[in-house]
C-alpha cells in the first residue's frame, strides 16, 4: 500500500503524532477557516475538519479541506453516516480525492437531534465499521460498495476511526475497536480523555487484543476555558468522563488565570498519554479555541513537527 | 401491535370545520388496546367535540361507529349507510384504516383522528414502546432478540456509538441504549461471539427504501 499522506508518514516513522481540528464556520465565510488555520499550519501533522459536528449546518468538510491543501496544511476530512447513504458517501470520496484529501476519518454522527435541524429525516445507512469497510474496498479491491470495479483512479485514503474508551459498555469498547481494525481504520482518534486512569485500563485491554500492533491510536486531548465549560462537559456531554478533580481544578482556579490552567492540564494530560504503552500520538482538539494549540504543542515539547519528504517512506516501501 | 395516538382536539375540530354530520369511526382492533381509537375513545372524543363545538355556537351532527377491523373492507361494510351519509369521517383507527376506508368510499372525505405512532409493545399499563421497524429482513438471531434497527436512535449494526453511557442513548437519558441490552443479553446467554463479528451493510431494499411494499402468496389467491 503506498504511503500518501503526511500523517502516514509521520506515524509510520516512528513519531510520536499530532493532528489539530477545526470546526468550519456556521455560514460560507472562507476567512473564518484562514484565522483558524493560521495557528495550526505547520504546528501539527493533519487537521481534522469536522462534519457537521453535532448535527448543526457548517461549512462542508471536504470544501475546508481543498481550502487547507490550497494553504499548505494536510486535512483529516471527516465523514459521518447521519447525513448521506452509500451513494452519495461514494460519490463525495471520490471528489475529495480528487481535490488532494488523503486522510479520512470514519464517522456515525451525532444524532440530529442535538443540532440546529432536529426534525431532519436522519439516515444512517451505514454505520461507522460498514463505511470503513467500504472505503478500504474502493482502496483496496477498487470497487464500489455494490461490486462494480471503479474504471480509473479509486481514491487511496488513508483510513481512521474514532474511538471512545469512556462509553457504556466499558467492556465492549476495545471489541469495537477490534472491529474497527478488521474493517480498514490504520489509525485512531480517541474521544477527549481527561481520565487517564480509565484511559490506561483502555489501553492496557487494546494491548492485550494486539491493536496497537495492527492501528496507530492518538489519545483526544483538549483544553478547557473555564470552569463552567468543566462543569459542561462532565454533565451535560454524551459518552464524556471528566473526573471531579478536573472540574474542582478548574473551579478553583481564578476567572483570570482559568485558560492558563485549562492549557496547564491538557499539557500534564499529554505527558502522561506519552507514557502510556500503544499511544502513538495525541488529536488536540481545540475547537473555537485554535489559538492555545501552539502554546499546548510547545508546553508539551511536541515541536518542531518533523518534516518526512514523501519518496522516502514511498522508497522504502 | 400498531401502537396510535389520538391527535389533539384542536386539530380534530380545524379538520371538521364546516361540516354538518361527521361520523367517529373507531377500530377494535390495535388502537383499542392502546387506548387511542376503539369504541370508548369514539364516545369520549364525539362528547368533547360536541362540547367544543356548542361552545363555538355551531350545531354540529357528530355521530358514532366502531367496527371490529378498520383495515378490511367487509368490516367497514357493515356501517357503509353511516360512511357514506356523513359530510366528513374521522377514522379512529391506524393510518391503514383510514385508507381503506379512502379507497371502499371513493366520494367520502376521510381525515385521520389519530398519529399512527410505531410498531409496539405495552410495556406495563400506559406506557408502550417501539420494538420494530418493519424493515422486511429480520436480524434479531444476531442480536439476541433485541433489535437495533428500530431500538437503535442511529439503527447501528455493530454495536454501541460513543454515545452510550449508563446504559442510556445519547437522545435521551430515558430511552435505553439498545445496544447495551444487547450486550448485557448476550452476556447473559454466552454469546458475544455474535456481536464481535463485522456486520455488512444493510440491505434496505425489504425496507420502505424499496418502494411500497407487497406481499402476494399465490398459494392462497382464489
Amino acid at each position: 500500500m503506498t504511503t500518501v499522506s503526511n500523517l502516514q508518514r509521520v506515524l509510520t516513522k516512528g513519531h510520536f503524532a499530532v493532528t489539530g481540528e477545526i470546526g468550519p464556520p456556521q455560514s460560507a465565510d472562507a476567512s473564518v477557516i484562514t484565522r483558524k488555520a493560521a495557528y495550526l499550519k505547520g504546528n501539527v501533522d493533519a487537521v481534522n475538519i469536522t462534519d457537521c459536528q453535532t448535527a448543526v449546518v457548517r461549512m462542508s468538510s471536504i470544501s475546508v479541506g481543498k481550502m487547507l491543501i490550497d494553504l499548505g496544511i494536510e486535512p483529516v476530512i471527516q465523514m459521518t453516516c447521519r447525513d448521506r447513504n452509500r451513494i452519495a458517501i461514494q460519490s463525495d470520496l471520490l471528489g475529495a480525492w480528487a481535490l488532494g484529501a488523503r486522510n479520512l476519518l470514519c464517522l456515525t454522527g451525532d444524532h440530529q437531534s442535538f443540532g440546529n435541524h432536529p426534525t431532519a429525516k436522519n439516515v444512517f445507512d451505514l454505520d461507522s465499521i460498514q463505511l470503513l469497510d467500504m472505503v478500504r474496498r474502493m482502496r483496496d479491491d477498487k470497487v464500489f460498495m455494490c461490486g462494480e470495479e471503479i474504471k480509473g483512479t479509486e481514491p487511496r485514503f488513508f483510513i481512521g476511526a474514532a474511538s471512545n474508551p469512556f462509553a457504556d459498555p466499558f467492556d465492549f469498547r476495545p471489541l469495537r475497536l477490534a472491529k474497527k481494525v478488521k474493517a480498514g481504520a490504520q489509525f485512531i482518534q480517541t474521544q477527549l480523555i481527561y481520565n487517564v486512569p480509565k484511559f490506561s485500563e483502555f489501553m492496557r485491554r487494546v494491548c492485550d487484543l494486539g491493536l496497537h500492533e495492527k492501528v496507530y491510536i492518538l489519545g483526544g486531548v483538549g483544553p478547557i476555558k473555564s470552569a463552567g465549560a468543566a462543569r459542561y462537559m462532565a454533565t451535560k456531554v454524551p459518552g464524556m468522563d471528566v473526573p471531579a478533580e478536573v472540574v474542582d481544578r478548574m473551579v478553583k482556579t481564578p476567572k483570570e488565570r482559568a485558560r492558563e490552567e485549562g492549557i496547564q492540564i491538557c499539557v500534564e494530560i499529554i505527558q502522561q498519554l506519552r507514557e502510556i504503552p500503544g499511544v502513538a500520538g495525541v488529536h488536540v482538539m481545540a475547537i473555537e479555541w485554535e489559538e492555545a494549540v501552539p502554546e499546548i504543542l510547545t508546553q508539551a515539547g511536541l515541536l518542531p513537527r518533523p518534516v518526512i519528504p514523501p519518496e522516502i517512506t514511498t522508497a522504502e516501501q | 401491535m400498531i401502537v396510535g395516538e389520538q391527535k389533539p382536539l384542536q386539530e380534530i375540530k380545524d379538520m371538521i370545520a364546516g361540516a354538518e354530520k361527521v361520523l367517529l369511526l373507531g377500530c377494535g382492533t390495535c388502537v383499542t388496546i392502546c387506548f387511542a381509537g376503539g369504541e370508548k375513545e369514539v364516545g369520549i372524543l364525539a362528547s368533547a367535540l360536541r362540547l367544543a363545538t356548542r361552545l363555538d355556537g355551531k350545531e354540529v351532527d357528530i355521530r358514532e361507529a366502531t367496527v371490529q377491523r378498520q383495515c378490511e373492507w367487509e368490516y367497514v361494510d357493515e356501517v357503509a349507510d353511516q360512511i357514506q351519509e356523513a359530510d366528513i369521517v374521522v377514522s379512529l383507527a391506524c393510518g391503514i384504516g383510514v385508507q381503506t376506508v379512502a379507497e371502499r368510499f371513493p366520494d367520502v372525505w376521510v381525515v385521520p383522528g389519530l398519529n399512527t405512532s410505531f410498531l409496539g409493545q405495552p410495556v406495563e399499563q400506559g406506557v408502550w414502546s417501539e420494538r420494530c421497524a418493519a424493515c422486511g429482513n429480520c436480524l434479531l438471531m444476531y442480536t439476541g432478540g433485541i433489535c437495533p434497527i428500530a431500538r437503535c436512535s442511529k439503527s447501528l449494526l455493530n454495536g454501541p456509538c460513543g454515545g452510550s453511557q449508563n446504559g442510556k442513548c445519547e437522545i435521551n437519558p430515558e430511552v435505553d441504549c439498545a445496544w447495551q441490552l444487547i450486550y448485557d443479553r448476550l452476556s447473559r446467554l454466552g454469546r458475544l461471539d455474535l456481536i464481535t463479528e463485522n456486520m455488512p451493510a444493510k440491505d434496505w431494499s425489504t425496507s420502505r427504501d424499496g418502494g411500497p411494499r407487497k406481499i402476494v402468496r399465490e398459494d392462497l389467491r382464489i
